[in-house]
């Protein structure tokens, strides 16, 4: 388990430091942060002059080194419009981002755990149908849709939620179905088939005969083994929907890292974007490597490769 | 030497011809008794025929805008009339128009950014499950960093930054989206490249192309085209949601996330300006996945999976 914990442990970090690289190239190779960091009708002096006070004029590779450096020690550098430290604009918007998240994660497991587990159980009937047409309407709604039709139905015509802000739980609830939504079907789909499969095993058939009861059985012999791929679904379902939120936030106004990464996007605001892109791209990894370290601890079958 | 049976015919010792359908039979036989692939076939067909003819379609030019004739409601309303089927927007421009004209930029961008992942996501599968070991290390670390970028995030910071158009959206989009292409092709082709008949081509000589284009590929066109009907939705969504926050395709451009993005302001009054294009994308994409996953239980063995 050390062997497995410390190769995993040395992937991610490989992985981080590609990822961190290629996000720096790819936001400074689109555009030129010096031109948009001088405004419209700068003259080619002022740009030069911004271009150097930056640094913008050294090797990319140095201003990455140097960036990354900074970076480790927590320190992600100015936002040149607010002239604010990004890892302070970071700390107050990560709450509603993560708060979205988790719990439009825990939203998909709620209705897609029951769902899948039930379609298993009976396979072909109406409950199987209505839980496949969930999950393939899920798939094919774009979410900033979904999410502009519960405001017209729950916030404008039955005004039962608030429309836009994040100050109280009620303006999470329809960010929250609008994002989770989208995760449902791949989870649903997963616990199905699972359930299908650990149901038809020799162990299932055992314990049946031993004359185990039935909600025993369902629980934790066949769930036990069922969830274990869920596991790491979920945990890359949530990397997706923390980079996915961008969408979501903006509708329904909630002051979160979505909405700063848009809001910046469109003031060419580069220091604040690649670090929100680091930072999502960080919690993904943390969050496939802590997966991966629950599916060896639940299944040692794992372990060994 | 006994005369080789062949796989259509089978002496029964009864004197009785018994004829077995070939796969090609079984497969058609499914698939017109597969509601699922019809009604999604159909439902993709209806798009392009709509796309194909849409100069017929259009009564009026999409981008003719006339302010005396703004925000008419569609036909079925109270105030609505024939002259403008689906309504005028806020422009006055005729929506039905608009529509017609956005199935082609829906289905354009779907269909190339699928053909930019297809080429890398296949190639690279293919290079991974052919050769293994280092290859296949060397690949999977690619796709593992791909996955930890926050797509959405990063392709809309990269189309702000070198301007959205309908090129630079389809070349970010095609790039991204190619991770399942490479994680199901490599799967596939490790399989079929332990099969005895490649074993047997290796053994007579053949080349590594020959290998891969002549005797894997067409084994691995099913999860091609699987995947690709996917990915074409997926990147159909993905161009809406861009478009959506002002970061893809550019007005004055019919597309279907633009228009939704263009009548949120009046979605409060005027529902249809946004419930339609919504449906119409929904529609698109519901029919694309319906078609897949129906492709996939007809050529699959099993029948359903």
């Amino acid at each position: 388990m050390l062997i497995y914990t410390l190769k995993r442990l040395g992937l991610a970090m490989i992985v981080m430091v590609t990822v961190s690289l290629i996000s720096f190239m790819l936001l400074r190779v689109s555009g030129d942060p010096a031109i948009s960091l001088a405004g419209e009708g700068a003259s080619n002096e002022e740009i030069e002059f911004v271009r150097i006070q930056y640094g913008f004029d050294r090797p990319l590779i140095i201003q990455y080194f140097e960036w990354a450096g900074r970076a480790l020690h927590g320190d992600l550098g100015d936002s040149p419009y607010l002239n604010q430290p990004v890892a302070q604009m970071l700390r107050e918007r990560m709450g509603v981002t993560v708060i979205l998240g988790v719990s439009a994660l825990s939203f998909a497991m709620i209705l897609s755990i029951p769902l899948g587990m039930l379609a298993a159980i009976r396979p072909n009937t109406w409950i199987d149908r209505v839980a496949l047409s969930i999950s393939v309407m899920g798939q094919a709604m774009p979410s900033f849709w979904f999410g502009l039709i519960l405001i017209i139905f729950f916030g404008v015509h039955l005004r039962w939620l608030p429309i836009s802000g994040s100050d109280t739980w009620r303006h999470f609830v329809m960010p929250t179905i609008a994002l989770g939504y989208y995760a449902t079907p791949a989870i649903m789909r997963l616990v199905r088939s699972g359930m299908i499969e650990v149901l038809a095993s020799d162990h299932i058939r055992t314990a049946r005969a031993k004359g185990l009861r039935w909600p025993r059985i369902l629980f934790k012999h066949t769930l036990r083994n069922a969830i274990i791929p869920v596991v790491a679904v979920a945990a890359v379902q949530l990397g997706f929907m923390l980079g996915g939120s961008i969408v979501i936030e903006s509708i329904f106004a909630l002051n979160g890292l979505g909405n700063l990464a848009w809001v910046s996007i469109s003031r060419s605001d580069l220091p604040v974007v690649q670090a929100i892109v680091l930072f999502l791209s960080t919690t993904y990894i943390i969050l496939t490597f802590l997966a991966d370290l629950l599916n060896a601890f639940l299944d040692p079958r794992i372990r060994s490769t | 030497m006994p005369p080789v049976e062949t796989q259509q015919q089978f002496d029964s010792g009864l004197g009785l011809e018994v004829v077995f359908p070939t796969p090609g039979q079984i497969m058609r036989r499914r698939m017109l008794t597969h509601k699922g692939f019809i009604i999604g076939g159909l439902m993709v067909l209806a798009v392009f025929i709509v796309a194909i003819f849409a100069p017929y379609i259009a009564q009026h030019d999409p981008y003719h805008q006339d302010l005396s004739n703004r925000m008419i409601t569609p036909v079925w309303s109270e105030t609505g009339s024939w002259e403008h089927p689906l309504g005028t927007d806020a422009m006055g421009r005729d929506y039905l128009s608009r529509l017609a004209y956005g199935a082609r930029i829906s289905l354009f961008i779907g269909f190339s950014c699928m053909a930019i992942a297809a080429v890398i996501g296949i190639s690279l599968g293919l290079i991974a499950g052919y050769f293994g070991g280092m290859a296949d290390m060397i690949v999977s670390f690619i796709i593992t960093v791909r996955l930890a970028l926050p797509a959405v995030l990063v392709a809309i910071a990269v189309v702000a930054l070198m301007g959205g158009s309908i090129q630079v959206v389809v070349m970010v989009l095609g790039c991204l989206i190619w991770d399942r292409f490479a994680v199901i092709l490599r799967a596939t082709t490790q399989q079929i490249r332990a099969m005895d008949y490649v074993q047997a081509a290796k053994a007579a000589g053949c080349s590594i192309p020959w290998l891969m284009i002549r005797e894997i590929m067409p084994n691995l066109l099913n999860s091609i085209v699987i995947v690709a009907t996917l990915e074409i939705g997926r990147a159909i969504l993905l161009e809406a949601a861009l478009s959506f926050l002002g970061m893809g395709v550019q007005p004055p451009t019919p597309s279907w996330g633009l228009m939704i993005s263009e009548g949120k302001d009046m979605m409060l009054f005027d529902p249809y300006l946004v419930t339609i294009p919504g449906v119409a994308l929904f529609f698109l994409v519901l029919g694309m996945n319906l078609f897949g996953d129906g492709l996939r239980d007809v050529t699959s063995p099993e029948g359903r999976s």
